[in-house]
């Protein structure tokens, strides 16, 4: 509990302070931190790519990680192979994705010959330059990259679904699809949810792909700015670190609030018990 | 209870990185300061922070002065800690401050983050001690001084300037520099005529894009407005504006590359850098260590010595700012409050003659004692050298002349012009609003 609600206890006391890091914090503001940042407009553009992310990664991943699971959950050769190359992207540092694609991504760059060598060359785009597109492109590269994540937690969920059900259901005539969903899909919700409230909470935070794949310039025109990279441009860059505390505050009060309201929602017939008695 | 955890630490980042810098930061600066007058009895450590984190000549020139140094007066030990400048700036050198064990001689940059760290009691006033440096060093130590006090001591200084291609020229059929902004665009149109890119621009990091305004605001603007923003952080004076409605204007002749709001400065073939290194593109602003970051980028580093030119930034005619005034920078370092008499003579050392003869070799920068001169060869280094010897006023970046908060507003406001979607007065009212948060 220390390590939890010390840390906690102190960003929020700083953030009451109009403070610049140097010297201890001493004029008092009290909220006007929390004001300034919801008056700034690439704070809110911050907070709607949060929202895009949040609801993209769920949309995208979701479906695919699904196909991809069901797919690599029937015997076929290779597939341990299949299950590894899915993983690969997860396994691999954040930094080093980020490098990576920047590297891709770059104008004329490697999807842009791609693109033009199989006469696509019309789709070409700045797409880490145009203040509408890179967000989408962000959103492109974070799935790449968390997509392994909710496959293999979905495999790990369809290994405990007994064979016998699946036996039981060929026996009486049920096709391949009727199977999966009536008996693989309702056995995997479990897991569904636990992967949807991870990627909640991870889209919220996202910092380090995004800090590293986006141009400075295009994310202090909030084009590609996340609450997670606002806070630190703002706290450590720009030096206002009583401000940059608030950030980090507001970040932790929308995850909390998300969270909660998931686990109320969703999550409760999952975890009745587990989390309620102990919280006595 | 795992996901609370989680959001808190992140909301803990500011902080936690703040007690792991401090603790990373110590290391042996003994609190056992000897007296005044009692300099090299007892054995001292000093730590050392600077920003040469790369592995090249700079980074190797400081480790040989170090050892030189303590070869000299064995009772002094120097560990040093390389740190790349952003982590050190930001993050680092802030922390270590605010606790009670910081660094006893790190890098400083002078203007407004060091009246800031006056202000906070961090620095060792060195005034008395450095009187014969200052001396030699002339008007460029004065970046390093708060309200009339040496704080700390440059080892690198230069102006800022075009970086041109003489080929490039020639082939557009440019036969001079330009020398007013008029020639300027003259030459953007006529470079754009033989289908070569007339700027290179790396919006992409902000600063080298908002590095245009400052010279159109150092046109526009009086030296007395200037220098009365930088200690009063006042930006009425409509010259302010004016600067920006003058970028905007010239920004519309399109003389930059296509997706400059994506372009990385330096450190990589498609950056600005790459462009002009690489004959890409024909011309670059940018301050005197460009030599050395040019180089590392160039595919055929022979070809760019040779085609590589330099020119001061052209006037505006008819303006009120001086024509003869430039913006420059430079590198210091200075001394922590508590640190012992020792790291002042170190300081010192670091701007003796020979010291700076070995640094003006090393090309990554312009020394900034008067002697050291000799140790510049490259043409286009020595263009700077003269250039900034006739200045009649050096103005410090203004981002660092006006601190962080001021500077990183201002150039976010800047960069949204370039990318089409900010306004000259808007870049005034942030830097206001930024002034007051």
């Amino acid at each position: 509990m220390t390590f939890v609600l010390v840390p906690m206890g102190f960003a929020f006391y700083y953030s009451l302070f109009r403070w610049r890091g140097v010297g201890p914090p001493t004029e008092f503001v009290g909220l006007k931190n929390y004001t300034l940042a919801f008056q700034d407009p690439i704070f809110l553009d911050a907070l709607r790519n949060n929202a895009i992310v949040v609801f993209g990664s769920l949309l995208i991943q979701g479906p695919i990680a699904l196909g991809v699971a069901l797919l690599l959950n029937r015997r076929f050769r290779g597939r341990s192979a299949f299950r590894l190359l899915a993983f690969v992207p997860y396994v691999l540092a954040e930094v080093t994705i980020g490098i990576m694609w920047k590297l891709i991504l770059t104008g004329d760059g490697t999807v842009d010959v791609l693109l033009r060598s199989v006469g696509l060359g019309g789709l070409v785009k700045p797409w880490l330059a145009d203040l509408d597109v890179v967000i989408w492109t962000l959103l492109f590269v974070l799935t790449w990259k968390y997509v392994g994540f909710a496959i293999i937690l979905l495999l790990a969920g369809l290994s405990n679904v007994p064979e016998e059900l699946t036996e039981a259901a060929a026996i009486d005539g049920a096709s391949w699809w009727q199977t999966q969903r009536h008996i693989t899909l309702p056995l995997l919700g479990p897991t569904i949810r636990i992967w949807m409230f991870l990627s909640m909470i991870g889209s919220l935070q996202v910092f380090d792909v995004v800090w590293v794949t986006s141009v400075p310039a295009v994310r202090s025109l909030g084009a590609s700015a996340t609450m997670a990279t606002y806070m630190v441009d703002n706290g450590f860059f720009a030096r206002l670190w009583g401000y940059g505390n608030a950030v980090a505050v507001i970040l932790f009060v929308i995850s909390f609030v998300a969270a909660l309201l998931f686990q109320r929602f969703l999550l409760r017939r999952d975890i009745e018990g587990a989390i309620t008695r102990r919280a006595n | 209870m795992a996901t609370k955890r989680r959001a808190a630490s992140v909301l803990a980042l500011l902080m936690t990185s703040t007690l792991l810098a401090a603790g990373c930061g110590g290391g042996g600066d003994d609190e056992d300061t000897p007296a005044q007058g009692e300099l090299y009895k007892n054995p001292v450590t000093l730590t050392w922070w600077h920003n040469a984190s790369q592995d090249g000549p700079g980074k190797t020139y400081w480790e040989k002065v170090a050892k030189d140094f303590s070869a000299l007066h064995p009772t002094v030990k120097i560990e040093i800690e390389a740190i790349e400048t952003n982590q050190l700036q930001r993050t680092r050198l802030p922390a270590a401050l605010l606790s009670n064990d910081p660094p006893d001689v790190f890098q400083a940059w002078g203007g407004g983050e060091m009246r800031e760290q006056v202000e906070a009691d961090y620095l060792k006033d060195i005034t008395d001690q450095v009187k014969a440096e200052v001396g030699e060093i002339g008007s460029a130590a004065e970046i390093w001084q708060v309200n009339g006090k040496q704080y700390g001591l440059p080892y690198r200084m230069g102006i800022e300037g075009v970086w041109y291609n003489k080929e490039l020229f020639a082939k557009a059929g440019i036969t001079a520099p330009p020398t007013t902004f008029d020639e300027l665009n003259t030459a953007v149109t006529k470079l754009k005529a033989v289908n070569v890119t007339p700027i290179a621009l790396g919006a992409g990091d902000k600063w080298p894009a908002a590095h245009w305004w400052y010279n159109y605001a150092l046109r526009a603007c009086s030296v007395d407005t200037l220098k009365k923003a930088s200690t009063d952080r006042n930006f009425d004076d409509p010259c302010f504006v004016k600067a920006g409605q003058d970028l905007k204007t010239f920004i519309d002749t399109k003389p930059f590359q296509n997706n400059f709001i994506a372009t990385p400065g330096q450190n990589d073939p498609t950056s600005a850098n790459g462009l002009l290194a690489n004959g890409k593109a024909a011309m670059e602003l940018m301050g005197d260590w460009n030599r050395g970051t040019l180089d590392t980028v160039a595919t055929d580093k022979a070809a760019l010595g040779k085609f590589l030119g330099w020119f001061p930034v052209p006037a505006i005619s008819g303006s009120a700012g001086d024509p003869k005034a430039a913006l420059g920078g430079g590198d210091g370092f200075a001394c922590a409050k508590q640190a012992p008499a020792e790291c002042v003579e170190f300081l010192k050392y670091l701007v003796s003659p020979e010291v700076q003869k070995g640094y003006a070799a090393t090309g990554t920068g312009l020394p900034v004692v008067k002697g050291a001169a000799d140790g510049v060869t490259d043409p286009a280094l020595k263009s700077i050298l003269t250039a900034t010897s006739e200045a009649t006023y050096v103005q410090l970046w203004l981002d660092t002349a006006y601190g962080s908060t001021v500077g990183s507003a201002m150039n976010d406001a800047i960069v949204a012009i370039f990318a089409g979607n900010g306004t000259p007065e808007k870049v005034v009212s942030a830097m206001k609003a930024a002034a007051s948060k």
